[in-house]
């Protein structure tokens, strides 16, 4: 059977066609002001890459912070429980999962492919995509240039503000002091990875642990982590689709719900 | 939300309350920890800023109030309660037109330390005596020396009191009123018992909002009819099989004081998940008042106003919630991190690892409607309950 699972972030949307255990297709695109049309959008596009007709599609599940926008999915799962299933789903050996997406992180702790604990960032966009993006607007670079950028470093800059806000006027003020941004760069990555890892040591970190979201495509911030945490992390090959796998997996097993 | 049919009576009860309050002829602003028994015995009519901070927070007044203390400078950290109650001191109203004004104030500061300064702020703005009942903190076990430092205080409070009114407290008076707190509190723990029950009739949401006479008139006859037909209602509902969530599939433990603005919210949220909270660590706390021993009355009022939940060391709260986990066989526990209640919220984060049931921590405020998101709130929730 051909099941779909839908992942409305707050930047991007992402949605997976998956049949028998394979996955078809998937797609990401930014998520419009309106969810239900970014929703029916990103499905549709799928569904032309894999060449399939809607009405093959026996299960859809939604998950994300606009997850119980999206009308035509027949059930909604947060975004919490969707990343372990499918982190699960790609290396079955997973014990955490650390996500970090647009708007919010969380670390999970997994038992065979179901939750048992997790945390999230709490009110603060320090430690998520977010922070990443006003930082590469500061440096007028692309969000997808900072890793390779950082990876030149030979030394980081210590940012010392753990908020997004002040630390963008600190940036600035290492610009105009002439600093390099390549350790500037390092400097944020290792700032974001320094939030991350203290939530993950809450949970306890157990391994393997597999970095999710769209800023696991940053290697700078994974390479940060696993610094700090003294163990490699794994990223799977398209880690900004893993929330929506997990919702495509689960709509695949629905009696099981 | 499945109200009890009492919660009517209570809100007349409550409005007569504050009515009265306008019509004594000595009134004191007392904390909600305080041995208000003392005051009930000698007429002075008891006002509780707390209760009336919660009444704003239902009412999604909080910002609004707050608004009159930040401009004169208030911290937004500051205890949500204080910032509303000062607000409408400054505001010259309130949603029940105002406090009546203080003869005399009365803290204890065995439910936090912003009450000293609190009230001795509203000292300033009233121009009236301050009292301050300080109670150890009660970090392991209750010492003889912690007790005599409180009932010595317990005796110049009633000298200062009796000064102030101009006449002497009646021994057999003080022990009239504590009899109606004990039985009071006893059947307010009878009430909140029946939430054993699988399903339950009654959700921590009930507690919340019937729990004002046992804050406010504790000592007094209100408080036992009340609770007497609270028990009542409740016994018929087990009886009748009427159940607070319908098909109560996960029973669950609130923890610190509730989201006042959000009540409804959240027990909809709860119900319609299948998911029943039978308690909770706050409306508990009140039933800790009924160890009273009218042979000696003021050595057991010093004790058991000191070791309220607020004042005792972690270990000590994690046995009583762990008790409560077990009591109440609940699968979850929620816990609220109230960023108005720093004592409340605190320890929460080791107090989680050493519960004997999973554990997820919201944050939110209990009367200030600004530091609430919905969807952060829904999504731990929700992905709480899926992990369940």
């Amino acid at each position: 059977m051909i099941s779909a699972g839908i992942d409305i972030g707050s930047l991007t949307a992402k949605c997976v066609l998956l049949s028998d255990s394979k996955i078809l297709a998937y797609k990401v695109t930014r998520v419009k002001p309106k969810i239900e049309e970014t929703a029916r959008e990103v499905f549709e596009e799928t569904l032309k890459i894999a060449n399939v007709r809607r009405e093959e599609v026996l299960s859809v599940f939604s998950t994300g912070y606009g997850r119980s926008r999206v009308e035509f999915a027949d059930k909604a799962i947060t975004e919490i429980t969707c990343h372990a299933v499918g982190a699960s789903f790609l290396i079955p050996s997973v014990r955490t999962v650390i996500d970090i997406g647009g708007q919010d992180s969380k670390v999970i702790s997994v038992e065979n492919g179901r939750v048992v604990e997790f945390v999230m960032n709490d009110k603060c966009s320090a430690g998520t995509g977010r922070f990443l993006e006003v930082m590469a607007n500061a440096l007028h670079l692309k969000l997808e240039e900072l890793g390779s950028i950082a990876m030149k470093a030979e030394k980081k800059i210590t940012i010392s503000s753990t908020c997004t806000v002040f630390a963008e006027s600190e940036v600035i003020s290492y610009l105009s002091s002439g600093e390099k941004i390549e350790e500037i760069v390092a400097g944020i990555c290792d700032a974001i990875a320094s939030r991350i890892v203290a939530m993950a040591t809450r949970v306890g970190v157990r391994e393997d642990v597999v970095l999710t979201g769209g800023v696991a495509k940053n290697l700078g911030v994974k390479k940060a982590i696993e610094e700090k945490l003294g163990i490699p992390v794994k990223v799977p090959e398209e880690p900004q689709i893993v929330g929506a796998l997990g919702a495509a997996v689960l709509a695949s097993r629905k009696k099981n719900i | 939300m499945k109200r009890l049919k009492v919660a009517e009576k209570m809100r007349n009860l409550m409005a007569g309350y504050y009515m009265l309050g306008h019509q004594a002829k000595v009134r004191a602003w007392v904390t909600s920890g305080a041995p208000v028994e003392i005051l009930y015995a000698m007429d002075v009519y008891p006002v509780y800023p707390e209760n009336h901070g919660a009444l704003i927070g239902a009412a999604k007044l909080g910002s609004y109030y707050s608004d009159f203390s930040e401009k004169r400078g208030f911290s937004r950290d500051l205890c949500s309660y204080a910032r509303c109650d000062i607000g409408c001191v400054f505001a010259g109203t309130s949603p029940v037109g105002g406090l009546p004004k203080p003869s005399f104030l009365f803290a204890c500061n065995n439910i936090c330390n912003t009450v000293v300064k609190w009230y001795e702020i509203l000292s300033r703005i009233f121009k009236v005596p301050l009292f301050v009942l300080d109670v150890p903190f009660v970090r392991k076990e209750l010492k003889e020396s912690h007790l005599r430092y409180v009932e010595d205080q317990l005796i110049d409070f009633i000298k200062f009191v009796e000064k102030l009114i101009g006449m002497q407290m009646d021994d057999s008076k003080l022990r009239e009123v504590a009899m109606k707190s004990i039985e009071a509190v006893k059947l307010y723990g009878e009430c909140l018992r029946m939430s054993k029950n699988r399903p339950s009739p009654m959700t921590c949401f009930d507690a919340f909002i019937n729990m004002a006479p046992i804050v406010c008139l504790r000592g007094t006859d209100y408080a036992v009819s009340f609770y007497k037909e609270m028990k009542e209602e409740l016994e018929d509902r087990v009886k009748n099989r009427i159940y607070a969530v319908e098909n109560e599939k996960f029973r669950l433990l609130w923890d610190n004081i509730p989201v006042w603005y959000r009540l409804r919210w959240l027990s909809d949220f709860f119900a319609s998940r299948n998911a029943c909270l039978v308690a909770d660590t706050y409306t508990n706390a009140w039933t800790g008042f009924g160890e009273l021993r009218s042979s000696d009355l003021i050595s057991s009022l010093a004790e058991v106003y000191t070791v309220s939940y607020l004042n005792i060391g972690l270990e000590r709260m994690v046995e009583i919630i762990n008790g409560l986990i077990e009591f109440y066989e609940v699968d979850g526990v929620v816990m609220h991190s109230n960023r108005s209640c720093k004592p409340y919220s605190f320890g929460q984060y080791e107090i989680q690892k050493k519960l004997s049931v999973p554990s997820v921590i919201i944050e939110a405020d209990m009367v200030d409607e600004r530091a609430f998101s919905e969807a952060q709130v829904a999504t731990r929730l929700e992905a709480f309950l899926e992990m369940l």
